[in-house]
């Protein structure tokens, strides 16, 4: 057995104090703490921190190229690593759209020079050129560029035929289609959810519908072409049902939802904080209720942040006029820490939908800490109890519902390929 | 007693002890409306900006008249004046105008929550006079004012209908709030398209055709159809609307004997009210008027001298 170059000593993992064996970015073994000298290598005493694999997140704005000032490569990457993420996918939504290969190249030129360790990026094509849902985008080219998927975000597809072939040829380039299910005509993009709070409100709200006929379209579709179409930011019971049947009748479809949609309602936007604006908008509690089965059970795969950086004046706004998003980078893994302290979900269950769920979907690494697994894992404190603070937060995206909390723990260091980048 | 608000932006801050203050002290102010000179000098040196981004003639003149016959001094702000159409962000406008140090700032504007944007963004007074289709508590209160007198006081066992778009009016909003708190029933009424979310959770019955609205109430309050409401696809004609959900001396006859008809304007004759029902004797459109001035008044008088 070759020796290590460093060593993590005595870290949490499944309720064991164990030590961490990495040489050249990879884990040689995860063995039980003990009296060994490790000569030669390295000692990083974790001092009892939980060791958890590094993170993915496949669904993340970094608003660069075109909108810096709400985020860019270097910020939004800078966030994620102290968020405990080794990789994530951003989306397409920007400016210029990332429908050509050149401006993938750009994107990860630039991930390469700020972050040339990590955490790494796996830029998402846009599905139509402009995300305009007219023609495809050149797709097997952005594959070789680096693009992992293919996602219209934001602005679904509104032509089932184009949407279908786009289906069809990111098959045939390696890629699957990751969907932003809303109906392109019921209140798309109102932010609110349409029930008891916008009623209230007078704000015009969007339906449950109208993300569950998107979900209908797309189970159907990729059954009929035996292809697999992800769906992203699940947020209501009715889209949480429809997947369960799908999934039952063996339907390649994949589906992923946010912390915000597991700790959130509706009732969060009550004094119109354009804060708790998104889309799809936070439900309600008989939704919050399904969805955290689902997540559980194994009907929604993963989660995501649906990071999505604004800057402070963009919200300061009336609550119609605001853009929808929520930044999530900085607060994840604690708040997916706290569901698991409060026993909304079971560290298996995080685990399996924050690291190894994406893994396999997408086709990137993880650490399961196995011999060889690439040397990618967090050292999460649990008992650093923190206020969030806009000051706190990496991102230049203050816009989270959460501000003011206090969130459990925190990210003392994050490996990824074995070298140290938090 | 000082009066402790700040702000109103729905009549839901309110407690029943505070509509009641205003009452009376409106009741006071209808006894001054009626004197041949119209003026008491009780809010000079006051200044009132009267910050109106949508078109409104009506509210703006009678929250005007209220100011003026007060003493007030209070200076109109249109969107088409101001440069919230340049451009400028609400919050920007708003620290403009609060550097002009108002006492109050009378607010209309088509978003929902505008009311409270400012009001959370500046020290002093904002009195919503309509945030989008959330909240227009000057209308219900003197909407609830002008009932109160038609009916010596008592709301108890009085069912007052809402007829017509629902879903994209504040005056419904805050005239279901208010109307029930002091003790009337409330129903709404309107074609389904209109009508807006889970009114389960209202505290109203909902009546989907014109005759079950009417049926044995009290009072009906016609809401104003936004000609906008068919290019939205809402309706497929105004003709249709008229025929079906219009108010009429016929359809009012399935209402109690002496039931008033009310309408906050501007009315589309014809089309939500026929025109012979708006003039009639039961209908207490100008009364509503009438009342708004001195609602008005006693909103700007507790408001304005609630640091004196």
């Amino acid at each position: 057995m070759s020796n290590p170059e460093f060593v993590v000593k005595g870290a949490r993992w499944r309720g064991e104090n164990v030590d961490v064996l990495v040489a050249e970015g990879r884990i040689l073994e995860l063995r039980p703490t003990g009296n060994y000298m490790y000569t030669g290598a390295q000692k990083i005493p974790a001092g009892g921190a939980l060791l958890l694999p590094a993170l993915t997140d496949c669904h993340v704005h970094l608003r660069d190229p075109g909108f810096e000032y709400k985020e860019d490569i270097v910020s939004g990457l800078g966030a994620a690593a102290q968020g405990g993420f080794a990789n994530i996918m951003c989306m397409a939504n920007t400016r210029p759209t990332n429908d050509e290969a050149a401006v993938t190249r750009m994107m990860l030129e630039k991930a390469r020079r700020a972050w040339k360790n990590g955490p790494r990026l796996f830029p998402v094509a846009a599905l139509t050129r402009g995300l305009a849902g007219t023609e495809l985008t050149e797709l097997a080219e952005m594959r070789g560029a680096g693009c992992v998927a293919a996602s219209n975000d934001g602005l679904p597809v509104r032509s089932s035929e184009l949407f279908r072939r786009g289906v069809e040829y990111a098959a045939d380039a390696g890629m699957i289609v990751i969907d932003h299910c809303e109906d392109p005509d019921m209140a798309p993009g109102a932010g609110v959810n349409e029930g008891e709070v916008s009623s209230r409100l007078g704000l015009k709200g969007q339906p449950v519908a109208a993300e569950a006929m998107q979900v209908v379209r797309d189970i159907l579709l990729a059954e009929y072409l035996g292809l697999p179409i992800h769906i992203a930011h699940v947020s209501c019971r009715q889209a949480v049902e429809l997947l369960a049947w799908a999934k039952g009748r063996g339907v390649p479809v994949t589906a992923e939802t946010c912390p915000h949609y597991l700790l959130l309602t509706d009732e969060a936007v009550h004094s119109y904080d354009t804060a708790a604006k998104v889309s799809p908008p936070l439900r309600t509690q008989d939704d919050v209720l399904a969805v955290r089965q689902a997540l559980r059970d194994g009907v929604i795969d993963i989660l995501v942040t649906d990071h999505a950086p604004h800057a402070a004046h963009e919200k300061e706004v009336p609550f119609c006029e605001a853009p929808n998003g929520i930044s999530g980078l900085d607060t994840a893994l604690p708040l997916t820490m706290r569901m698991v302290d409060e026993g909304i979900l079971d560290m298996e269950t995080a685990l399996r939908a924050w690291c190894h769920r994406p893994a396999e979907i997408f086709g990137l690494p993880v650490c399961a800490f196995n011999r060889d697994d690439p040397a990618d894992f967090v050292l999460y404190d649990p008992g650093a109890p923190w206020e969030l603070t806009p000051e706190r937060m990496r991102s230049k995206g203050k816009n989270t519902p959460f501000m003011g909390q206090t969130l459990p723990g925190r990210v003392n260091a994050l490996f990824v390929d074995g070298v140290r980048i938090v | 007693m000082h009066w402790t608000h700040k702000d109103l932006l729905d009549v839901c801050d309110l407690s029943t002890g505070d509509v009641e203050r205003i009452f009376e002290t409106a009741d006071s102010f209808m006894e001054i409306n009626r004197r041949p000179v119209k003026k008491v000098p009780t809010l000079k040196g006051k200044s009132v900006v009267l910050f109106f981004a949508e078109p409104s003639t009506r509210t703006k003149t009678s929250f005007d008249v209220a100011a003026k016959r007060l003493s007030a001094d209070s200076f109109s702000l249109a969107k088409s004046g101001s440069s919230l159409s340049k451009g400028e962000s609400l919050k920007d406008t708003v620290w403009t105008l609060e550097a002009m140090n108002p006492d109050a700032i009378v607010l209309r504007d088509s978003r929902s929550g505008a009311a409270r944007f400012i009001a959370e963004r500046l020290n002093c007074s904002v009195i919503n006079a309509g945030d989008g289709w959330h909240a227009h508590p000057t209308q219900a209160l003197l909407d609830a004012f002008t009932l109160r007198r038609a009916w010596g006081g008592d709301f108890t066992g009085r069912t007052v209908t809402i007829l017509g778009d629902i879903a994209h009016s504040r005056v419904a909003r805050s005239n279901v709030n208010l109307l029930t708190r002091l003790g009337a029933t409330v129903r709404v009424c309107g074609p389904r398209t209109l009508l807006p979310p889970r009114l389960d959770s209202w505290p109203v019955t909902v009546c989907h055709d014109l005759d079950s609205g009417v049926d044995g109430a009290d009072a009906v309050m016609c809401l104003r159809l936004q000609l906008e409401r068919q290019q939205d696809g809402l309706l497929p004609s105004l003709r249709e609307y008229a025929q079906t959900w219009g108010l009429s001396r016929r359809a009012m006859r399935k209402a109690k004997g002496g039931a008033k008809v009310l309408h906050p304007g501007p009315i589309n004759r014809g089309v939500e009210i026929a025109s012979d029902l708006a003039d009639d004797a039961d209908s207490l459109i100008l009364d509503q008027v009438a009342s708004g001035v001195a609602v008005r008044m006693a909103l700007l008088f507790l408001f304005l001298t609630r640091k004196d």
